[in-house]
């Protein structure tokens, strides 16, 4: 793909860059209330397992301000939120409490405030269980499953671990995240006639945040309007779990017919929706002298929290994602999907990925240790081969194999020999500081594994100035969607980007979509606004082709202009004579993922489009007196196929490097023995603040030929794949600490927080 | 005394005479004045997505401080001014050069954080007293959390803005200047009132007469008992425009630190005593914090991490306490008498903070131990003041925040540490094993137990080394202490 391009491939900064820089991009909160707007929160259980024996709510009731206080009886339709439709996630729990900071009812009053001090007042009579089940090793004792275990098998993994040359057993704990979005969940209802119901919702899913609303208020799908202008941030967070705050909200415009806003403070907002999944990872490994695998044996057990939410596909993802880029001949890939009473873990940025893959290097790692070998020279021993060794636990055989490049592109960049062996020399006179250096690779596979999500639309319109409205299925949440759609847009029709109007995402506009998730959302929107514009063009093709007498393949959308045979009109002045040729200049286009075939049950089928690829070089020091750790060095190489926006793509990179490297150093979430989430605010959960961040940050896009697939513009998703260079941090943490004792594997777990590292250092002595 | 609070909010004069006690800054901006700009990300001083910047008079100049708005008492804005993000530039205008570079470099994605870390680097950028460089601008912004960028295209966009020629901006002095400093405000009614009187014997003679005030230095606490424990405090005693209050002085012997005196404004004074110092300071809250957040306060609220109490116990330093009929002072350490509890009566006032300045001979050392470096509260706070002898420890005074109920000396481990080697590893074992009889540390979310004993044992050992001779390049991840040379690259 060498052809000259206006718009798209090109550096474009954010559509609301400059509103976002001087406080004029609106988010929910700062809509103008209609007025008589009422607020809303939510009350909490304070048990985390047991039953509710009386809810006494007249406090709650008297409390100066207060409209009303909703209940399970004001719910006319169903009492669930649940994204997966099996009904296991109330609105307001009834009888039985399942978590700590479980809804148990809503206030709704004049003022925030009042509605915030009166949710306090609420008298709750609860039989408590005396041992709820909170942890993975709680639920893997109690035996409590919230999903039947699932498993890929090839071959005979322990008859090979059993026979190999070397072997190892293995395994780590792997910490939760909280998404930290900088908005919270938030979302207004606005009554209408006959019933309607428009909801401004933060959203990744304004489709299903339309389903629960409609669910809830027994009305039907056309009478709930669901908008989506931006999110401040969403991270997974607001894929599912936006849906049960935007239908409180609408439960109480229903009761009270007043438009009503809930907007959760931030404290509930962490104690009351899920984070990532925690996992417990054991693992055993057969393996050759120079550390190729001959087989792998392993089980990732995880958390979901009280319900199932989207734990199914979280998990599986893990599992997909458990050879990272490496080839395991023989193997087992086992997973358990435990139910605690906790809250219900969900979506987060890589959606288990980032899990399966933490687990993969490990054992590179692990391996490294047992060989003596460099961890890199064990990594590329395993990648994955072009013609053999390329098909996948999961039977997938990868077409597009890039690994080995991108690696050796970085190792050189970055001089990842000569530093390494810098290092070995510093770890032998450093008494107190170590140092520790990894280059980690990233294979992300790109589709949604449950196929009916693989479709979008959109609606483009162009109206008689050649001005052009777009609006699609997917969601803005600072990733930049929407300016890569309008570049999409832009280019097809040959006009400035400033001609393109980027309207909000509605229900009403484009209807049933899928989440904005998975990384998929410019290929999906893109293309399928590419549909769109694709049909508004061939009717202009058609008029100029006749008008020009010329052919309709010679029509060139170029400049603002269009022209054929050496004549040309404005795009504008195109518009306006179609439209008094009485021709439509609006369509809606769409797309389905072509390719992608997963069947689960029989284990069988593409789950994936393609894969995006990428490497990551990280160094770290240590102090092994203290267990603090700086982060001295960063170089990232990422596979973005061709850029649709470069600029929007390193800050994809980049951002999503830092989050992941935050959740496995700084971001601890700690829940005490009765269940209760003790990190609930930035003062207690730390994500990476701007010092985190070394000087020394390199990022460069993959110079690519472009996506083996067709797709958009041959660009890659971006979304998620680059949070997965975080674990280079994570492992040259480990490097670092094994270095104090060669041959000797640390119990590193996941966050290595200074107290994980001294304890990984202690882990080695024998005591 | 007038009774109506006065400030400039951008460019309105904002008069009122009816507003709540505790009433967030963030809340009458937002909610009142509808001005959308500044956002509300935790409501707890935590996030910086709040932040504006607040202009203070001082010898007729106004010098503007980002602050988070979210956790300011409103009537602490009397006198002030207050500037949003939707002051820098209006609709179509040429933005502020911050503005500028953080759109064009591309510093937001989804934009939340964005008006906040507008309003931290337009501080910078009217400052511009701290070096042209990246550790500037961390430090900048160390109090403003972004999720999505990681942060470099928003330090580029910092190096690119904030330094060198400075953009006009109109700054209201005279405006401000009507509002007499001398003059006290108070406003409500003897039930329900936020004061700020001009002067100690005002301030005295209110708290002996309304013994259940809630005083307020920064708000850097009193703000979240309002926002997060929703605590209804009907009466508020502002000390903030208590004139001489936050007056710092040095002798030769000792540093006098008004109670009132922010960090931000002690800094430059406590890091003449010694460059670990500096370095604590710098990482005790954000900037943010720092500009409104007192020594006196964080001490007064007896916190039994610190920062700075363990620090200034070892320091020697002694307190004043004032009420109206009365004036004391004593060693800080017995101010402290356990969790919750400190030796301060229901009318006194901490008042000022004496520190004796370093001898000849005297080596002080601390560390703060936190899951992230910056803005976070310490697992571990340690502080340590050696006096050497020729080779020898003469007297340790060796103290610890996050190790028991109240920041606290160990008695036991200064007690072995006499008269023994300063270059003798061996000889300092006793000493740190009995840390182990000086503290009983608590498990919470920051820290285990165990891991807190292990880190302060850890943290004496390297400050008796430092202090023995070995450079601090190799003991420390952080930057080295001036002089010694960094881990080797």
């Amino acid at each position: 793909m060498t052809e000259h391009t206006a718009t798209v491939h090109k550096a474009t900064k954010h559509d609301s860059g400059i509103k976002h820089v001087s406080g004029r991009a609106r988010y929910i909160d700062d809509v103008p209330e209609p007025a008589g707007t009422l607020h809303v929160v939510p009350g909490m259980a304070n048990i985390a397992s047991g039953r509710i024996k009386s809810l006494d709510l007249d406090p709650v009731k008297q409390a100066p301000g207060v409209v009303a206080v909703l209940t399970v009886e004001h719910i006319r339709g169903e009492n669930d939120t649940s994204p997966a439709g099996i009904a296991d996630d109330p609105v307001f729990a009834e009888h039985e409490v399942t978590f700590h900071g479980q809804a148990l009812f809503a206030v709704v009053a004049t003022n925030r405030l009042a509605a915030r001090k009166a949710a306090r007042l609420a008298i709750v009579d609860y039989e408590a269980d005396a041992a709820p089940i909170l942890s993975v090793s709680d639920a893997l004792k109690a035996d409590s499953e919230i999903l039947e275990s699932y498993q890929f098998l090839r071959g005979d993994p322990n008859a090979a671990i059993a026979n190999a040359p070397h072997r190892l057993t293995s395994g780590m704990a792997i910490g939760g995240q909280e998404h930290f979005y900088l908005e919270g969940q938030i979302a207004m209802a606005i009554p209408g006639e006959d019933g309607d119901m428009t909801v401004l919702s933060s959203t990744q899913h304004p489709t299903e945040v339309q389903h629960v609303v409609s669910h809830i208020l027994h009305i039907p799908l056309h009478a709930v309007t669901v908008e989506t202008r931006r999110m401040g941030g969403g991270f997974g967070g607001k894929e599912s779990q936006a849906s049960q705050w935007a239908g409180i909200a609408a439960l109480a415009a229903q009761v009270t017919g007043k438009p009503c806003k809930l907007r959760l403070d931030r404290d509930d907002d962490m104690i009351m929706t899920g984070k990532r999944h925690d996992f417990e990872v054991s693992f055993e490994a057969g393996f050759e002298d120079d550390g190729r695998l001959i087989s792998v044996d392993t089980v990732l057990a995880a958390r979901c929290g009280h319900s199932a939410d989207l734990s199914l596909g979280v998990n599986d993802r893990a599992m997909f994602h458990s050879d990272n880029a490496y080839y395991y001949p023989d193997v087992r890939i086992k997973s358990h999907r435990l139910r605690t009473n906790t809250v219900s873990n969900t979506a987060f940025r890589g959606f288990g990925g980032p899990q399966g893959v933490l687990f993969a290097e490990r054992m590179m790692d692990d391996i490294a240790i047992e060989t003596g070998l460099d961890p890199l020279d064990v990594r590329k021993a395993n990648f994955y081969g072009q013609d053999d060794r390329n098909v996948t636990p999961f039977g997938m055989v990868v077409e597009d194999n890039i690994i080995d490049n991108v690696v050796s592109q970085l190792e050189e960049s970055s001089q990842y020999r000569r530093r390494r062996g810098e290092i070995d020399l510093f770890n032998q006179t450093s008494r107190f500081l170590k140092k520790g250096i990894a280059l980690t690779p990233v294979k992300f596979g790109i589709a949604f594994t449950l196929n009916h999500l693989n479709q979008a639309g959109a609606l483009v319109h162009v109206y008689t100035d050649g001005s052009v409205y777009l609006t699609h299925a997917g969601t803005e949440m600072g990733q930049g969607l929407y300016i890569k759609v309008a570049q999409v847009v832009a280019e097809e029709f040959g006009i400035d980007l400033d001609q393109v109007k980027i309207a909000a995402t509605v229900t009403d506009k484009v209807p049933n979509t899928g989440p904005t998730a998975a990384s998929s959302g410019s290929d999906l929107n893109g293309m399928a606004a590419k549909a769109a514009t694709d049909q508004i063009k061939a009717r202009m093709r058609a008029f100029i082709a006749e008008r020009f007498q010329a052919q309709e393949e010679d029509v060139i959308f170029a400049d603002n202009k269009v022209s054929a045979g050496g004549s040309s009109m404005t795009f504008g002045e195109l518009a306006l004579e179609m439209h008094l040729e009485r021709i439509s200049l609006s369509a809606s286009g769409f797309y389905r993922t072509p390719k992608v075939s997963w069947n689960r049950d029989e284990i069988k089928g593409r789950p994936f489009f393609y894969f995006a690829y990428g490497a990551a070089c990280s160094e770290v020091l240590i102090d092994t007196l203290t267990g603090e750790m700086k982060v001295t060095a960063v170089d990232l190489l990422h596979d973005v196929g061709k850029s649709l926006n470069p600029a929007v793509d390193i800050g994809q990179i980049e951002g999503g490097f830092v989050q992941g490297m935050g959740w496995l150093t700084t971001e601890e979430l700690v829940w005490d023995d009765q269940g209760r989430l003790r990190t609930h605010a930035p003062s207690t959960y730390k994500i990476p603040s701007a010092s985190d961040v070394p000087e020394h940050f390199v990022t460069k896009l993959y110079e690519s030929a472009g996506n083996q697939e067709d797709t958009i513009y041959r660009s890659k998703a971006v979304g998620e794949p680059p949070l997965m260079h975080g674990i280079s941090v994570f492992s040259a943490i480990y490097q670092a600490v094994a270095s104090i004792k060669p041959g000797v594997k640390p119990q590193l777990n996941a966050p290595a927080t200074p107290e994980a590292i001294l304890s990984a250092i202690a882990s080695m002595e024998p005591s | 005394m007038p009774h109506e609070l006065s400030f400039r909010l951008n460019d309105e004069s904002i008069n009122l005479d009816d507003f709540g006690p505790t009433d967030t800054l963030l809340d009458f901006i937002r909610e009142k004045k509808n001005l959308t700009g500044t956002k509300e990300g935790c409501n707890e001083g935590d996030c910086g997505a709040c932040t504006v910047a607040i202009g203070e008079l001082d010898k007729g100049e106004l010098t503007y401080r980002p602050v988070n708005a979210c956790i300011q008492l409103l009537g602490m804005a009397h006198g002030k001014h207050i500037i949003t993000v939707d002051h820098l530039s209006a609709e179509g205008d040429t933005l502020h050069p911050v503005q500028d570079a953080m759109a064009r470099l591309h510093g937001s994605q989804c934009g939340f954080c964005t008006p906040g870390i507008v309003m931290s680097l337009f501080c910078l950028h009217e400052d511009q007293t701290d070096p042209a460089t990246r550790e500037t601008v961390n430090t900048w912004l160390a109090g403003n959390l972004c999720r999505c960028t990681g942060y470099r295209p928003i330090v580029d966009a910092a190096l690119e803005s904030c330094f060198g020629s400075k953009a006009p901006f109109a700054h209201p002095t005279s405006e401000l200047s009507s509002i007499d400093p001398a003059k006290s405000l108070f406003t409500g009614t003897d039930e329900a009132f936020f004061a700020a009187p001009a002067t100690l014997k005002e301030a005295l003679d209110l708290y002996a007469k309304h013994p259940d005030v809630t005083p307020v230095a920064g708000a850097t606490d009193v703000g979240l008992w309002v926002t997060k424990r929703l605590d209804e405090l009907p009466k508020i005693l502002y000390l903030g425009r208590i004139l001489g209050f936050s007056d710092i002085s040095e002798t030769g012997d000792a540093l006098t630190l008004g109670a009132g005196v922010t960090y931000e404004a002690a800094l430059s004074h406590l890091a003449k005593f010694d460059p670990d110092i500096k370095e604590l300071i710098s990482r005790i809250g954000s900037r943010q914090v720092r500009a409104s957040g007192t020594i006196g306060g964080n001490v007064a609220n007896g916190s039994p991490i610190g920062d700075t109490p363990p620090l200034l116990i070892v320091l020697e330093a002694t307190i004043e306490l004032q009420s109206v009929s009365n004036k004391r002072s004593m060693p800080i350490e017995e101010f402290f008498i356990e969790y919750g509890k400190q030796d301060r009566k229901v009318d006194e006032l901490l008042t000022s903070i004496r520190i004796p300045t370093l001898k000849p001979g005297e080596h002080l050392r601390c560390s703060k131990i936190s899951k992230r470096f910056d803005q976070d509260i310490s697992a571990v706070m340690a502080a340590f003041k050696i006096t050497l002898n020729g080779g020898a420890i003469e007297t340790a005074r060796v103290a610890y925040g996050g190790m028991a109920g109240t920041p606290k000396r160990a008695d036991r481990a200064e007690q072995l540490l006499q008269n023994v080697s300063i270059t003798d590893e061996s000889a300092w074992s006793p000493a740190i094993a009995a840390l182990s009889e000086d503290f009983a540390p608590m498990s919470d979310m920051r820290a285990s137990a165990s891991y807190r004993m292990t880190a302060a044992q850890n943290l004496l050992r390297k400050a008796l080394l430092e202090i023995g001779g070995v450079s601090s390049g190799e003991t420390r991840v952080t930057q080295a202490r001036p002089g010694d040379l960094e881990a080797a690259e």
